[in-house]
């Protein structure tokens, strides 16, 4: 499994948006291009040891090459630990695949939605937004992403063939991914590693606009502004983040221009904390949910469980609720959903 | 005979020599072969205790005091036979004294409904509370010396205690502490401390029948922190750096196999308690610190705790724990608690694994730090299926290893069963020994009070 990485095109890249653009990195465009093409050629950069794993830069680029995936690979392979090693190592045996999950595979029928690793959100999707669609989640689903952050590119690759078999085995023809980091996983990493997807994966919010636009009619406007906390594995399906705002204009929700949204968005801040950068983290979310609180909404609105957890005591002290994307929808159509996690 | 005297003493309903009840009180959930009573009795005053201390005598048949008959080593098997005196009948909560933070308690009064008393009447003020279940009694944790959650800060459960009164093997009624001379049970300061006579000695020395105990703050906030190694040297000097910072409340080490995340790291939980957000955040920063340089080097890093993990850590007690003394099925578990200095976590641990790897038991170590670092409770735990023979002896015989090791070792078992008793005896200081058994033998001159326990020969 190799990467779909061609260093002529960094080469040649005029913008070394990449770096230029990244929101942790301070490089300009001389010192860009510089470290742009040690990375190009496989050799140690100061870029491997100081990225935040933001996965920022597979948006930034304009040629689709893959740096963020480029940069994990060689982060691995010049032995940079970005975690202390009894968190990263523990992190791994604990959404290891079981024999016993996989043996426990039934067919489910043509439709299923994938909550990947969150139980929490079982309750969530007790909703009419979901209905006749069934659940599958667990170890065996999980997309293991996650080990992007870990500079862990090759226990992807390891699991990664498995996973993809391992939701055919469930009989799905379409797959609706709750996670930004399952859809990325199916159609961004599986395709820059050659990995072929025998069915068809659906983001959360394409699936949400499109319910939501089949009942129109039982919609109630809520007329209300938000906050949206863009999550970093989003950045592998950027398209999916213009669904967001249809689904907000379809909600009666206006989605408030702030600073850290859209190609700004930053972190939760959960990774730092498992790398134990506690100061970093809890700079970055101040000054995220700083944001969001002088920008005027009233809901802190997040798509991914992460950065729920991490961010939502924080901007329910700011004077914000904190919100699921899906959970929004739901009080659209007159459902009151539960506190993720608390039944 | 006895048994109609115990019937005038308690009535009838609380004295019995049924062979079902006396079933019960046969033995614990540990490995210990069950020893039967003749008769269970359950006082409700110290007077009722009183009277039949003086039959016990009189027939010289053995008494052994009962609290929540939790030790899991067999401490309230009566190995001799004769009375099992069920404390639970003694239940009132005597007296809180909100200023100088002590309650006054009966005998049979457990940890689950001294909590929720605080909890109800004086929110500001709580206890010590072991990972035992809520029914353990407080005096009788405080009597064998239990640890708990305030035992990194205070010490060991008997040095909270304030005062006592006691009935002695020969029938009197005595106090002890603050309350012998004062209507105030503060403090065993500044009299010769006779608690002494009655801490330790499983019942052989008297019947504690009130507990003077101490309560300590309650603070608002409260937060849990776990920090991951996979180097056991490493443990001891994270829990030094822990205790010196003196911000944690309790600091808890756990290793196993179960889940299998879990296996191979060593956690060290610390619980840090505040009254503002601001006062937690500092606390927390404080020990974050302390152990910056783990961190910087990659060896540890602290363990990323969504709410709901939270939630399980801060449950007092951890109701995981029931799961696991429970994962074999069967309803047997032991441990040995081995006290232990904190620089040994390193020796103990790997020793602790050697025994577990040679004898193929199921495995888990526990240890409470005691006194900011000056010793550690290091529980090396082996449930076992009671309705499987083999399982029993193998747990049976990791205990024993455990004991010969933490011995070797330089430690002692706490609350230890009568076979480890033997092996303590067996290297403890001949004087110590002799001033031991002339103690017993000038308070029980009939040998009544739980004989074969402490037994020195």
């Amino acid at each position: 499994m190799n990467l779909k990485f061609d260093p002529d095109r960094c080469f040649s890249c005029d913008s070394y948006a990449c770096l230029t653009k990244c929101q942790y990195l301070n490089y300009d465009f001389e010192s860009a291009r510089e470290e742009r093409i040690k990375i190009a050629k496989g050799e140690y950069s100061k870029v491997l040891e100081e990225c935040k794993t933001c996965y920022s830069c597979e948006e930034y680029c304009p040629y689709d090459n893959h740096p963020f995936y480029r940069i994990v690979e060689l982060q691995e392979e010049y032995g940079i630990n970005l975690a202390p090693k009894p968190i990263a190592k523990q992190l791994l045996k604990m959404y290891a695949p079981r024999e016993k999950d996989i043996a426990s595979i039934t067919g489910v029928g043509e439709k299923a939605l994938s909550l990947c690793l969150f139980p929490d959100l079982k309750d969530n999707v007790r909703s009419k937004l979901f209905e006749g669609l069934p659940v599958i989640m667990g170890r065996q689903v999980f997309c293991n992403l996650v080990y992007l952050h870990f500079a862990n590119m090759s226990v992807i690759k390891e699991r990664a063939q498995q996973t993809i078999e391992n939701v055919r085995k469930y009989g799905v023809e379409e797959l609706v991914c709750f996670h930004d980091e399952c859809y990325g996983f199916f159609n961004s990493y599986a395709k820059a590693y050659g990995l072929e997807v025998p069915f068809k994966t659906v983001h959360l919010y394409e699936y949400l606009y499109n319910w939501l636009k089949e009942h129109e009619d039982s919609i109630r406007k809520l007329n209300v502004k938000v906050a949206y906390q863009r999550n970093c594995s989003n950045r592998l399906s950027p398209e999916t983040d213009r669904v967001l705002d249809d689904i907000f204009e379809l909600i009666g929700v206006e989605r408030v221009e702030r600073e850290y949204d859209r190609e700004n968005g930053i972190c939760c801040g959960a990774v730092f904390k498992m790398w134990g950068e506690d100061e970093f983290a809890d700079e970055i979310q101040k000054k995220n949910v700083d944001d969001m609180a002088k920008s005027g909404a009233r809901f802190a609105v997040f798509n991914c469980p992460m950065c729920y957890v991490a961010l939502a005591e924080r901007s329910a002290k700011a004077g914000l609720m904190p919100i699921l994307v899906s959970d929004l929808c739901r009080l659209a159509v007159g459902e009151m959903p539960r506190l993720p996690g608390r039944g | 005979m006895v048994y109609e005297e115990l019937k005038a003493i308690v009535g009838e309903e609380y004295v019995s020599k049924e062979p079902e009840e006396l079933h019960i009180y046969s033995s614990d959930p540990g490995t210990m072969p069950a020893t039967e009573p003749d008769y269970v009795v359950m006082p409700k005053t110290t007077e009722e205790v009183q009277k039949i201390v003086v039959v016990a005598n009189k027939h010289k048949i053995p008494i052994v005091p009962m609290g929540g008959a939790l030790a899991l080593s067999g401490l309230v098997r009566p190995l001799k036979g004769g009375i099992v005196m069920d404390m639970k009948r003694m239940d009132s909560i005597l007296e809180v004294n909100e200023k100088a933070r002590y309650a006054v308690i009966e005998a049979g009064v457990t940890e689950g409904m001294l909590k929720a008393y605080l909890e109800r009447n004086y929110p500001n003020l709580r206890l010590s509370t072991p990972d035992a279940p809520p029914i353990a009694t407080v005096t009788a944790n405080a009597l064998i010396h239990g640890s708990g959650r305030l035992s990194q800060m205070y010490g060991f459960h008997s040095e909270m205690v304030t005062g006592m009164e006691v009935v002695l093997p020969t029938g009197e009624i005595c106090r002890v502490g603050s309350c012998s001379i004062s209507p105030y049970w503060f403090s065993r300061s500044p009299l010769p401390d006779l608690a002494g006579l009655f801490i330790g000695w499983f019942g052989r020395t008297g019947i504690v029948t009130k507990l003077g105990i101490k309560l300590f703050p309650k603070h608002r906030y409260r937060d849990v922190m776990i920090f991951v190694t996979e180097n056991p040297s490493y443990v001891s000097d994270v829990i030094w750096r822990v205790a010196h910072t003196e911000m944690a409340e309790d600091i808890t080490v756990w290793a196993q196999p179960r889940p299998e995340w879990a296996e191979g790291f060593q956690h060290t939980t610390i619980y840090i308690t505040a009254d503002s957000e601001e006062e937690l955040k500092f606390k927390e920063r404080i020990i974050r610190n302390a152990l910056r340089d783990y961190i910087k080097q990659k060896e540890g890093g602290f363990l990323y705790l969504t709410p709901g993990m939270k939630a399980t850590f801060l449950q007092e007690p951890m109701s995981q724990l029931v799961r696991f003394a429970d994962v074999r099925k069967g309803g047997g578990f032991e441990y040995v608690g081995a006290i232990l200095p904190v620089d040994l976590f390193d020796k103990a641990y790997r020793k602790g694994l050697e025994i577990v790897e040679k004898l193929g038991v199921d495995w888990a170590f526990s240890v409470r730090i005691i006194g900011r670092s000056h010793c550690m409770m290091f529980a090396y735990a082996y449930p076992f299926n009671r309705a499987d023979d083999e399982d029993v002896e193998k747990a049976r015989k990791a205990l024993h290893e455990t004991n010969l090791a933490v011995l070797e070792m330089g430690g002692i078992p706490w609350k230890a069963e009568e076979p480890a008793q033997q092996l303590i005896l067996e290297r403890m200081d001949e004087g110590a020994k002799i001033l031991m058994k002339r103690v017993m033998d000038l308070l029980d001159p009939h040998g009544i009070m739980n004989p074969g326990n402490w037994e020195v020969k």
